[in-house]
């Protein structure tokens, strides 16, 4: 994890979003993780979409469990909270939290080993909730710090960097999300960095549980020959089905689009982020079909991209809940006190 | 094998056991009996004790009526009522000599089936309400109404107050008040007409339960969380713990819930397991909430991952650890005081947490207002260590009162014009001395970001894999250690009044049992000084009635002796002098057990 810290330069010139802060201001401590890493480029993603949109680093909490993946919160946002928790459990602390505090911005950063091995459970339970999280697993396939045994989303007759074939059956995220009930699913690269943009920012705009699977090489265990999470492999074999190509500010009249070409985001300040449809037969408000589609072509070994499935109308946790719009951790305890007269006038009925 | 010889002639002292099956509505039934004698102002406690079944199983209501206050299990069964044919035999084994059984003599009862020592009390139940009453859901809950109604005449038990009680419990269904109180008059007549009534073992109204009310353990923890503030809930269903966040949840809708927008000004998740559970309590906390979990001893197993990383990250959290028969899944159903150390050292690497012993629910209340204010203030994991005796039961307790001039306790957290102020913020900094660093909660101010993590630490938060920086950390830990000592609940001394080297140590659940048999050596010349714990750790007083007894009893439910192993660790004490006294079974201690054993070695020890 980090312990250098990072020159902060700053200059005259330098662009400033509309809070006034440069893009230096989103960013964290000095990568430790390998050079050429995946990870360390969805990390400048993250960086640039955050300041991009203008939010306040400090209404930004970051969560992860760990792994390489996990470690990289501390590489952004050094103005917001960050909790680096217990191995696959990140959702549940991001839950607790959003729970206390509705209003705070959760992104937690895991990865393939943290969330679909040892946190299968609680990424399926937070997809379920639809808390309000944008939640990234930095897929490789591989883990890291204990030196390259497979993850659960290896592919069958992927080759460890030791030769040693995988022989069971991978975990898809996205489809498992989808399946699983989930409002957002989204899949890019982290070399994609034109696609991943967009889909960190749809993903922290849309209100409830955005799983975005970026899958992110790892330069030391498995971005050999014979790996289907290689830069490799990926750069040649994934197929966007969308492109963020336009981005609407607020106060943009609505044009009309061709219906069903497009598949709008509204971000925090009404704007909106306009997926457009590179295959014309996808269809990512059809749960069935998404599914469908991401089977398809993953026999014919190509990994999808772009934003696969959306339901924008799915009740957020707290709506479900009916939890108060105000944080909870902000009501006061004259607020929250029922008072000694009910305590009194309760007992009466116990006796 | 015969309990111990009953003195039936005891007015206001006795103890009525009913045999039933699990799943026939007897509880109602046993509710208003126990709820009749209350009222009389007799004190009374009731202990349900039932198997891990929802429907079939046998299971048993004890009511132990004194008029001495006393409130735990005796060995005694003056009255059983025997509605359970499967049980039969057992329970007339239980019944003490001279004392009365009560059966259902609908059926001719074999003549094996009889005690001489024992006097047998047939009244045709089943025979009685199926002439009253259909359909046969409605005999079968009738016929445990009807029971009732023979006690009443047997025992001289107010009917006029048993009349108010189903009226009170029927007000939402009138026409449910003239069956009961029919099946009442069934079971009360019969008696009446074929029985010599009132026995010498009955009820006399008294003046004893002015100011008390009756409650669970559970439910009373529940309105401590409530008025403690607490606006998190997270949790695991797990007997014997659901209870507590299913009240919490019924007081919230009641006393949390906006009656104009129906808004809710609390959140109570339903993990999908133990883990997830403790993990939405520590996010809740370290987000700024009071957030508490309910659970068991397994439950407890399942958190301790997060705990620990509670303990090392300095974040408050409130674990209510309502403990069962162990180990493993155990005896869901009964009772012990097993999780102690598990609870006191929970998680791996050097950790240790304080630890709250409610002794009843009347504590269960005020400790979890204390544990809430405690996590806060030191900024770890507290537990709250109840049983599924002083939870599920029906306890006598004098009335709960609160303080509305009461402010949470909330710790050492920055504010955002606090932080606006300062230079710096360093998370683990030791500013005060005392242990305990300043915190910040997410979402007040970007000086106030810092980076958690259950990795190696510094002072400062960043991290490291440095000795001494994190030597320097979890040094200060044992500081913060030594303020807890003098800020978790003193333990309650009680001296008899006489020049004694004895000494009796208990807590939770064990505290009735303790008492009454304090009382019962008393009267036989043994005098023994009583100390409650209340926490761990163990603040001076602890350590000065170690010192200044020869013999201390060590008096718990479970098999290990936890506590015993607990004063040896982290007291000085000359471990020759503990003894322990145990009750493991997975019934609640009865007081004889206590006043037997010590008793027994104080002979042995005259001999040698």
């Amino acid at each position: 994890m980090s312990f250098i810290t990072k020159p902060k330069v700053q200059w005259s010139g330098q662009r400033r979003n509309p809070l006034g802060l440069t893009i230096r201001d989103y960013e964290g401590g000095m990568s430790t993780l390998c050079a050429g890493c995946g990870h360390d480029s969805v990390t400048a993603a993250l960086v640039q979409a955050f300041w991009e949109l203008a939010i306040k680093p400090e209404q930004v909490i970051k969560m992860s469990g760990i792994g390489c993946s996990s470690k990289t919160p501390a590489y952004f946002l050094n103005g917001a909270h960050g909790f680096n928790s217990v191995h696959g459990r990140m959702p549940s602390v991001a839950t607790g939290a959003l729970a206390a505090h509705r209003d705070l911005i959760a992104v937690g950063i895991s990865g393939d080993g943290d969330s679909l091995s040892i946190g299968m459970g609680q990424f399926a339970h937070a997809v379920r909730r639809n808390i309000n999280l944008l939640y990234i697993i930095e897929n490789n396939g591989v883990y890291g710090l204990t030196k390259g045994q497979f993850s659960a989303s290896a592919d069958p007759g992927s080759k460890s960097k030791a030769g040693i074939e995988n022989q069971q059956q991978a975990i898809d995220p996205v489809a498992a999300a989808i399946s699983l009930g989930g409002s957002f699913a989204a899949r890019s690269f982290s070399g994609d960095k034109e696609q991943l943009v967009p889909l960190i920012k749809a993903g922290l705009a849309h209100p409830g549980c955005a799983v975005l699977d970026v899958i992110s090489p790892c330069v030391t265990f498995n971005d050999h020959e014979g790996s289907t999470k290689s830069y490799a492999w990926t750069r040649e074999n994934h197929e966007s089905v969308t492109t963020a190509d336009l981005v609407e500010p607020a106060d943009a009249i609505e044009t009309s689009y061709r219906e069903g070409s497009e598949v709008p985001v509204r971000l925090h300040d009404d704007s909106v982020i306009r997926f457009r449809k590179l295959e014309a037969d996808y269809d990512p408000g059809d749960r069935a079909h998404a599914l469908e589609y991401l089977e398809r072509h993953r026999a014919e070994g190509k990994v999808v991209t772009g934003l696969l499935y959306l339901d924008s109308d799915q009740p957020e946790f707290h709506q479900l809940s009916g939890t108060a719009l105000e944080p909870l951790r902000d009501f006061d305890y004259e607020r929250l006190n029922p008072g000694a007269e009910a305590l009194e006038e309760l007992q009466n009925r116990m006796r | 094998m015969p309990g111990a010889d009953s003195t039936p002639r005891h007015i206001n002292d006795f103890v009525i056991k009913i045999g039933t099956v699990n799943g026939t509505g007897s509880a109602s039934a046993n509710t208003l009996l126990m709820k009749a004698l209350f009222r009389m102002g007799i004190p009374v406690t009731g202990k349900n004790l039932f198997p891990s079944n929802i429907q079939g199983l046998p299971t048993w209501y004890e009511i132990r009526a004194s008029r001495e206050g006393f409130n735990a299990r005796t060995g005694r069964v003056d009255v059983m009522v025997a509605m359970n044919a499967q049980t039969y035999q057992q329970d007339l084994a239980e019944v003490s000599s001279r004392g009365y059984l009560l059966y259902d003599s609908s059926w001719p009862r074999d003549r094996q089936l009889a005690r001489e020592d024992v006097h047998l009390i047939g009244i045709p139940l089943a025979d009685m309400v199926n002439r009253h009453f259909t359909p046969a859901r409605v005999r079968i809950l009738m016929k445990n109404i009807a029971y009732v109604g023979a006690l009443c005449a047997l025992m001289d038990i107010d009917t006029d107050v048993v009349r108010e009680l189903i009226e009170e419990t029927f007000a939402a269904k009138k026409k449910l008040i003239e069956p009961n109180m029919q099946a009442i008059a069934l079971g009360h007549d019969y008696a009446k007409e074929h029985f010599d009534c009132p026995l010498p073992v009955r009820a006399e109204a008294m003046n004893g339960t002015d100011n008390h009310i009756l409650i669970d353990g559970n439910q009373a923890a529940a309105l401590g969380c409530l008025y403690a503030g607490a606006t998190v809930g997270a949790w695991y269903p797990i007997t014997p713990s659901t209870s507590l966040m299913d009240a919490f949840e019924s007081l919230c809708k009641r006393y949390r819930t906006d009656p104009d927008t129906g808004e809710k000004r609390y959140c109570v998740v339903q993990a999908e397991d133990e883990l997830a559970a403790a993990g939405m309590v520590v996010g809740a906390s370290w987000a700024g909430a009071r957030a508490f979990t309910p659970t068991s001893g397994p439950g407890i197993s399942l958190m301790s991952e997060f705990i620990g990383f509670a303990y090392y990250t300095e974040i408050p959290a409130v674990f209510f650890d309502v403990q069962r028969v162990g180990p493993s899944t155990g005896m869901p159903t009964r009772t012990q005081q097993c999780d102690l150390l598990s609870a006191a050292f929970c998680s791996h690497g050097d950790t240790r947490h304080p630890v709250l012993l409610p002794a009843d629910p009347r504590e269960c209340f005020e400790l979890s207002v204390t544990a809430f204010d405690l996590a806060d203030r030191l900024q770890t994991p507290v537990f709250v260590l109840s049983d599924l005796d002083i939870g599920m039961n029906d306890w006598m307790i004098p009335k709960l009162s609160w303080d509305d001039d009461y402010r949470p306790d909330r710790g050492k957290v920055l504010s955002a014009a606090e932080l606006e102020k300062l230079d710096a913020f360093h998370r683990f900094d030791d500013v005060d001395g005392d242990g305990i660093p300043y915190r910040t909660l997410p979402g007040s101010h970007r000086k106030g970001a810092y980076f958690v993590r259950g990795s190696g630490h510094n002072r400062l938060g960043g991290y490291t894999e440095n000795a001494d920086e994190y030597q320097e950390v979890v040094d200060r830990l044992l500081r913060k250690w030594e303020t807890a000592c003098g800020a978790v609940p003193t333990a309650v001394r009680t001296d008899s009044g006489h020049h004694t080297e004895i000494g009796i140590i208990a807590y939770g659940s064990s505290h009735g049992a303790v008492v009454e048999a304090l009382d019962r050596l008393a009267a036989s010349g043994i005098h023994a000084n009583y100390l409650r714990l209340r926490a761990f750790p163990f603040g001076d007083e602890v350590q000065a009635f170690l010192d200044e007894h020869a013999t201390v009893f060590v008096v718990e439910q479970n098999r290990d002796g936890q506590m015993h192993s607990l004063l040896k660790l982290e007291t000085r004490t000359d471990a020759d002098k503990l003894v322990s006294i145990l009750h493991y079974s997975g019934l609640p201690i009865p007081s004889d057990a206590v006043s037997e054993r010590i008793r027994k070695h104080i002979r042995k020890e005259a001999v040698a």
